[in-house]
């Protein structure tokens, strides 16, 4: 089998690409490394869908900013997908600050953003009313909003597989070689195709380099995270930016699209790529910054903190985005940081141009489906919803995860979906199971065993998040004599 | 539909106590609501004795502790639903739950017995810092697994609180091969009992490490160790006292915080301290009718008194349906010095005597605790010693006229 | 032949720290606040003793295992020897509560039995 396109990463930006390619008449397929797509930079990042004023004008990153804000609703919409547009803010504490919101505004403008407005702090308490009392000004962004980063990546990459994709989990691309078509390889397998898509985020860079084409750099950019109990007090409703200083957009305080709220990022240069813990420092100092924006943070609510990594292009600041010139036929998605969540829907759009300028030729596929059919949550269902869903699967009478209501139904389907759910964590990720207040305490170990069962492996076997993440390591007392 | 005269949501100690104590007492129609497959609640991972010295006048195992009400409630006319989670609960006593067999059931209770227990303090809850590997769990969790479910967590063990479970699960975890290699306890004391500190961990050479923590998490995939630090007075770890510790497993025995979140619904009174329902000295919540025992409404010690409790909210939710809850008066029972809480926080019925349930903030050594009516001393008791890890009782005769009691502790001098 | 130790008495909540030595057959206790601290600590010397609480493999029950305990709290040299037993044994269901899983733990004159049952 020779496919058409190879994407490598199942990212937003992989997944939006394969997605996009799975509405023309070619075969594709998705490479990823870990054993669930989104596990890169997709998988921890502030989940906001930017309003568009804060981007160079001029630049993708403005452009496929503004782009992929206004697709954002449809596709969620489409791909059933948590959005929510509740706007944001930049809040200013001072006149220095005054000047930076008056300057975004301006940008915002020119980048064709609608709907914004500089407010004075006592406005934008009554609009939102956690906000700190040392706000002076705002810039209210109506059309901002939020999603959850991770769904959508798995979705755009599950609707790519029902519109005929494949993906291919666990496959490490180790090397990429060029006869006439790319053979790429990852240990033990590997797999031909005409085109190449890297996207590959914080290994985009080795990607290309191992490829052969062009050679560029790309940073880890660590955030860190602390996200709060859905029953925190001091919940906010909108997302809240401080004025933009070098290092990024500032710690932002925001509510999540699942009910929770969370502070962060901070923005920590790294070295090594798969540095992904928290610090004392760095959960310090964003307590410290949410502090001068919200009063009152609710400490004893928090839950879980969490760290990710942007992959942040050492060049120009603006995603890197092109087809290869020394390698035809590659296409390198790189650089996609913030706003990379965003413009992630016309990312997809942008790949695809590339291709066809690449010389790839595409007839549209008139099956494609753009509604993803599952099933709603079970814990938005009414009780007329939850009879008919109990009377297909009596395995939606069996609540697994009690603090998100998580049903076995939806565990077992997430395990055999397009984009199977392998590991504990992928569970989390499509059905919320142990991501609630009690944080798998309860569902972690019946979840073990659902997947053992639904697997067939042995309960060793099954992991939290890669290979070598097994949750316990032995049977207590193993069965001796078979008989 | 479902129409049954007291519903008891949870089939642990508490639930079955109570709602035995409810049918006992005239309830006809009594059911319990259990989520798990069968009755007992966490007393059936509890392997290990030391259950029911008070109630039974022996040491019992936690399973065994919890047949002995099993055996009543499936010899007694008691309706149980296992399997079956309860969704919500409404304000006039309509209970939703689903289970596998019958699908989604509303359940319309005459009085309502919260019962749901309590759930773990997690990392998250701690704030600790480092990666998020697989191998960190409540000490809960690692004990269901090993004793329900036949699965050993890991090999190398660094227990973090010196709680009962975590004590327990050191010794069991020792005895099924691994080497725990110490328990650190961010306190000075333990909020377990002496016996578990010298039973399984003196016993086996464990290391107990007052005044110490773990402040960093190691490993990407597995756990592979963990930083630990002195604290000092303001419990803020000490960088100079940084310590890597090899590991694969950390368990976490951190504390238990009741499980409210049913009780949210219910809009009844909270208490911050307890993090469970405000009750008076019948077990009833500001809402009439309904009920709370066991650790849904403060974290228990000893099982013991669970049941205790769980008995009196049983026989009032009787008393309820047959309309003679008279509420007569209310005095509040307030935690004066050194008392952390006392339970219950009203009394509001003609009653002349009472058990006033406290624990107190600190360890004092000798004690004595002083009750006061309206500022008048009431009573005075001599204790060797008072441990915030245990909770003690004083019984008081009630001024006709009282209208604040208020318990306080001190040093005996 | 001389020995000492040094414990924490767990009779009560109180927790005395207590000193014992044992000199032939006379044993000396000191910092025990009562009569029942002493017999403790003599105890501690002479014959110490413990519950093993386990689990046994159960085959073709609704449940894994079926936790055990010794009927009675056996020598604690003992343990070893009787954890090891614990690991070794398997039953079929089902199994009652108050079951001899084991009889007369290694040489103990305690058996091992059930504390739960197990369909």
């Amino acid at each position: 089998m020779i496919y058409d396109v190879a994407v490598i990463g199942a990212g937003v930006s992989g997944g939006s690409a394969a997605m996009e390619l799975s509405k023309y008449n070619l075969k594709v397929v998705i490479l990823e490394k870990a054993l669930d797509a989104a596990m890169g930079a997709t998988k921890a990042n502030s989940g906001i869908v930017h309003a568009g004023y804060d981007c160079e004008p001029g630049t993708l990153m403005a452009k496929l900013n503004v782009e992929g804000s206004a697709m954002m609703e449809k596709l969620c919409e489409n791909l059933k997908v948590p959005y929510e547009r509740c706007g944001s803010f930049v809040v200013g504490f001072d006149d220095d600050d005054k000047k930076k919101i008056e300057e975004l505004y301006q940008r915002g403008i020119e980048n064709g953003v609608e709907n914004m407005e500089i407010i004075d702090g006592e406005e934008a308490r009554k609009i939102e009313r956690h906000l700190s009392h040392d706000v002076k000004w705002a810039l209210y962004a109506k059309t901002a909003g939020i999603v959850s980063p991770y769904e959508l990546a798995i979705a755009m990459c599950d609707n790519a597989v029902e519109n005929g994709a494949e993906i291919m989990l666990d496959f490490e691309v180790t090397s990429i070689e060029k006869k006439g078509n790319f053979i790429i390889s990852s240990p033990g397998k590997s797999i031909e195709a005409r085109y190449v898509v890297n996207a590959a985020g914080i290994y985009a860079d080795k990607i290309s380099k191992i490829a052969g084409a062009e050679e560029f750099e790309i940073l880890p950019r660590r955030g860190e995270y602390i996200l709060f109990d859905k029953k925190a007090e001091s919940k906010v409703s909108t997302v809240i930016f401080q004025t933009p200083s070098k290092m990024g957009k500032g710690v932002l305080t925001a509510p999540t699209v699942h009910g929770n709220m969370f502070i962060g990022p901070d923005a920590q240069d790294m070295d090594d790529k798969e540095d992904k813990s928290t610090t004392i420092e760095g959960l310090n100092y964003i307590k410290e910054m949410a502090a001068r924006s919200v009063t009152k943070i609710d400490y004893s609510r928090i839950i879980t903190q969490f760290s990710g990594l942007r992959a942040v292009y050492s060049g120009k600041k603006d995603f890197y985005i092109k087809n290869s010139d020394m390698l035809p036929g590659f296409v390198n998605v790189a650089g996609i940081c913030s706003p990379g969540l965003s413009a992630s829907p016309a990312i997809g759009v942008m790949v695809r141009e590339l291709l066809q300028k690449a010389g790839l030729e595409m007839k549209e596929n008139k099956n494609y489906n753009p509604v993803r059919n599952v099933p709603k949550p079970f814990s938005e269902m009414n009780e007329e919803e939850i009879n008919e869903a109990y009377q297909n699967d009596s395995k939606y009478g069996r609540i697994i995860c009690r603090c998100e209501t998580v049903t076995e139904a939806e565990i077992v389907a997430a395990i055999h979906s397009n984009v199977p759910a392998l590991t504990v964590d992928s569970i989390k990720r499509r059905t919320r199971g142990t991501s609630g207040r009690c944080q798998g305490g309860f569902c972690g170990p019946r979840i073990l065993e659902i997947l053992s069962r639904e697997l067939n492996k042995e309960p060793n076997e099954i992991v939290k998040s890669d290979k070598n993440a097994y949750i316990v390591d032995s049977r207590l007392r193993e069965d001796k004599h078979n008989d | 539909m479902i129409k049954v005269d007291v519903a008891v949501i949870g089939g642990g100690p508490a639930g079955l106590a109570a709602a035995l104590s409810a049918r006992e007492n005239g309830a006809e129609k009594v059911l319990i609501i259990e989520r798990d497959a069968r009755l007992g609640g966490i007393l059936s991972q509890c392997i290990h004795n030391g259950f029911g010295l008070h109630m039974f006048n022996e040491e019992l195992t936690g399973p065994e502790y919890a047949d002995r009400y099993i055996r009543r409630v499936e010899q007694s006319d008691i309706e149980v639903m296992l399997n079956t989670m309860v969704l919500e609960v409404t304000r006039s006593k309509t209970i939703h739950c689903i289970n596998s067999d019958r699908g989604y059931i509303t359940v319309e209770a005459g009085a309502l017995i919260l019962a749901m227990g309590c759930r773990e303090r997690t990392r998250g809850a701690l704030n600790i810092a480092g990666d998020r590997p697989s191998g960190v769990y409540t000490a809960g969790s690692a004990q269901y697994m090993v004793n329900m479910q036949n699965f050993m967590p890991g090999r190398k063990v660094v227990i973090l609180g010196s709680g009962d479970i975590g004590l327990i699960m050191a010794r069991r975890m020792t005895w099924e091969g691994a080497e725990v290699k110490m328990v650190c306890e961010l306190m000075n004391y333990s909020a377990g009992l002496n016996r578990n500190i010298a039973q399984c961990l003196v016993d086996y050479d464990i290391p107990l490490k007052f005044n110490h923590t773990v402040v960093k998490i190691h490993g990407r995939s597995r756990l592979e160790g963990v930083t630990i630090a002195k604290v000092d007075e303001k419990l803020k770890p000490i960088k100079e006292s940084f310590e890597y510790v090899e590991c694969d497993t950390l368990l976490l025995s951190v504390g238990l915080i009741p499980e409210n979140e049913l009780t949210d619904n219910l809009q009844v009174d909270m208490n911050p301290v307890t993090k469970g329902a405000v009750v008076d000295e019948t077990r009833q919540t500001s809402l009439e009718g309904v009920f709370a025992c066991g650790n849904v409404l403060h974290v228990h010690d000893l099982v013991d008194n669970v049941s205790k409790e769980a008995d009196i909210a049983g026989r009032n939710a009787a008393q309820y349906l047959k309309n003679s809850i008279e509420r007569t008066r209310e005095i509040k029972v307030k935690s004066g010095e050194n008392i952390r809480y006392t339970l219950p926080n009203y009394i509001r019925t003609d009653i002349d005597k009472l058990d006033i349930y406290y624990r107190v903030t600190k360890t004092i050594k000798p004690a004595v605790v002083d009750v006061y009516a309206d500022g008048v001393k009431l009573k005075s008791k001599k204790l060797l010693v008072l441990n915030p890890g245990e909770m003690e009782t004083i019984n008081i005769d009630i001024p006709v006229d009282a209208r604040e009691i208020s318990v306080e502790a001190r040093e005996n001098i | 032949m001389k020995k000492e130790m040094e414990m924490t008495c767990i009779v009560c909540p109180v927790g005395c720290v207590m000193h014992a030595e044992m000199d032939g057959e006379n044993i000396q206790v000191t910092g025990n606040g009562c009569k029942r601290g002493y017999t403790y600590a003599v105890n501690e010397m002479t014959n110490p003793t413990r519950m093993v609480t386990s689990s046994v493999l159960v085959k073709g029950g609704d449940m894994p295992l079926v936790s055990v305990k010794t009927k009675e709290a056996v020598p604690k040299g003992k343990i070893d020897e009787i954890v090891s037993l614990i690991k070794q044994a398997e039953v079929k269901a089902p199994v009652n509560i108050g079951d001899v899983i084991i009889k007369n733990a290694a040489g103990t004159n305690v058996d091992v039995i059930a504390t739960r049952n197990v369909g």
